[in-house]
């Protein structure tokens, strides 16, 4: 089957129902799709009506869901784009089905991911991402009485870490690495704006709960038979073992370019370039939200209205929104710097340490290789199921390889897809 | 206008009922064989960990975990009714399912 568009937005975060909101209440014809089966991206999944309130900025989901559902666009949940064949043509599919989709104006808003940095241990059971353990319990999973410890880099851990706690573990800690005098002109400007009120409502919460946020401080390593039972913590330059059921561990965000990358979007210092009217260096592709710069809600929000005005031609409109977006940039710019990454990470992973999980390849087979394709030679790394989202940040980062090429399927879902997949690896392998 | 936001007033209580009366479901399946019992709207991928059951096994056989919690790390894909591969972490318990760890 193949439908046609004015409008296509993919991603339904923030930025894709701002996009997909302006631009069908105008008149366009508008299709936003999702991955998910929910609305509300990274920040609101798994939000409705009646649990708005526990989220961040719940207020804004429920004001914009209610202009998305008056504006006649179409919602497609539960469908990815797995490649973009030709021109102005997105192929997508659900569990069950595949269709193209034609479009005239294509917005992404694809979202970030966090980073996962390598350390002895970290494929133990019960160590999960920081975003992921929340993630996690959101979906069902119980944290009444876990002894958890919370550490890697970003905004993410405090609010992590004061979810977890109201949610009923204990945290036995917070340990951001970036040092106190990097971190500190971000967390000075973010107190004075809007997303200040999060990150101080987190720290207030964390106080009464008597848990310590400690800046210096990184995972060494986790150990356990079959569950990870404690963590070696390096903090302010002392090493202590610290007993626990979970270790929630990230390393901040890294932009969703997968989409861009196979569209052909010229990348700079790891987001999408873009204009003033969110226009990437392909005619007819905006994009939006953490995609041209990790910068949260209310960034995302913005630039989804600026590329949904951009796409209905009212240009006047998009650029009257541009003061503000500004400001959301050197805030997104003081964050970047703020959890910039210290040199001692790269030295967590010993000769053993699995660095591709999907193919059990050792830091020692892949600290040998001069790239991806020497690796892909010797070895699988990066061609396991997950495709590389998971190694290849780490990669970038230990070995400063630079990013795996994007091939299409971006995303294989069907199992018919995954199968098809499964079966030429094994037999390339063989 | 005041009728239009009581109206919405009204289905934002409505829907939050809802909710609540979903959340109070319970959902029974079987993980590896094990009887489990979640609350409605339970992911697999959680419901395994509760299980503490592993989601898979490495191809050098180490047990694993859900990683990610959103679709990207593939350590949560099961087999599911049968059918393998299936993100646990972006698949709803339902009454009766099977899982497998992989
Ligand atoms: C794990 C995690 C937890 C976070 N928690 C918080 C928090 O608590 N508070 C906070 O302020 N910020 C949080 N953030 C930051 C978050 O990135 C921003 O707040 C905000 O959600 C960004 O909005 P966005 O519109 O750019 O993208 P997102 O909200 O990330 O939405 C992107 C959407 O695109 C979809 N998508 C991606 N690729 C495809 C594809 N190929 N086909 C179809 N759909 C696709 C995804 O399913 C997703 O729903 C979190 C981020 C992550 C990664
Ligand atoms: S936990 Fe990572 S894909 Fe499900």
């Amino acid at each position: 089957m193949r439908a046609r568009f004015d409008v296509v937005v993919v991603g339904a975060g923030p930025g894709g129902i701002a996009a997909a909101a302006v631009a069908a209440a105008a008149g366009m014809r508008v299709c936003l799709l999702d991955a998910n089966p929910g609305l509300g991206g990274q920040v609101w999944r798994g939000i409705g009506a009646g649990t708005a309130r526990s989220y961040p900025h719940g207020g804004k989901f429920v004001r914009w869901k209610a202009r998305l559902d008056a504006s006649g666009c179409e919602v497609w949940q539960g469908w990815q784009v797995v490649d973009a064949p030709k021109q102005r043509l997105l192929r997508v599919e659900s569990d069950v089905e595949s269709r193209e989709i034609e479009f005239v104006h294509l917005i992404l808003a694809t979202g970030a991911r966090e980073r996962f940095l390598p350390f002895p241990g970290w494929t133990l059971p019960g160590v999960m991402g920081v975003g992921g353990a929340q993630a996690m319990v959101k979906s069902g999973l119980d944290a009444s009485g876990k002894r958890v410890v919370v550490a890697g880099s970003g905004p993410l851990l405090l609010a992590v870490a004061a979810g977890l706690a109201k949610a009923g573990a204990t945290i036995e800690g917070v340990f951001e690495q970036a040092t106190r005098a990097q971190m500190a002109p971000f967390v000075l400007s973010a107190l004075a704006a809007q997303p200040g009120k999060l990150i101080e409502g987190a720290l207030y919460r964390l106080w009464t709960f008597g848990v310590p946020y400690r800046f210096d401080s990184w995972v060494r390593r986790a150990e356990g038979h079959a569950r990870v039972e404690r963590v070696w913590v390096s903090i302010g330059g002392k090493e202590r073992a610290i007993a626990c059921d979970w270790l929630a561990c990230g390393f901040h965000l890294v932009p969703n370019l997968e989409l861009p990358r196979l569209l052909g979007c010229q990348i700079l210092a790891g987001c999408v370039k873009v204009d003033a009217l969110q226009q990437s260096s392909v005619e007819g592709v905006a994009c939006v939200g953490e995609l041209t710069g990790i910068g949260g809600l209310e960034k995302a929000l913005h630039e989804g209205e600026i590329a949904g005005w951009a796409a209905v031609g009212n240009q006047a409109r998009a650029l009257s929104l541009a003061s503000r977006r500004r400001r959301q940039l050197e805030f997104a710019a003081r964050m970047e710097r703020a959890f910039a990454l210290r040199p001692e990470l790269r030295r967590l992973p010993t000769d053993s340490t699995i660095v591709c999980r999907c193919e059990d390849v050792t830091h020692k087979e892949l600290a040998a290789c001069e790239g991806w394709r020497e690796a892909k030679l010797h070895s699988r790394c990066g061609m396991g199921s997950c495709q590389g989202r998971i190694c290849g940040g780490a990669a970038e980062f230990l070995y400063g390889w630079g990013p795996k090429d994007a091939r299409p399927p971006v995303y294989p879902t069907k199992v018919a897809t995954l199968a098809a997949e499964t079966d030429t690896a094994d037999r390339a392998s063989r | 206008m005041i009728s239009a936001i009581r109206a919405a007033i009204a289905a934002i209580q409505a829907a939050s009922v809802r909710e609540k009366m979903l959340a109070d479901r319970k959902i029974s399946l079987t993980v590896n064989g094990k009887p489990v019992e979640v609350a409605a709207g339970t992911s697999v991928a959680a419901a395994v960990m509760m299980a503490g059951e592993p989601s898979r096994f490495s191809v050098t056989g180490e047990a694993r975990a859900p990683l990610c919690g959103m679709g990207i790390c593939m350590e949560c894909r099961m087999t599911v009714d049968g059918v393998p591969q299936r993100r646990g972490c972006q698949l709803l318990c339902a009454d009766g399912m099977e899982v497998q760890s992989s």
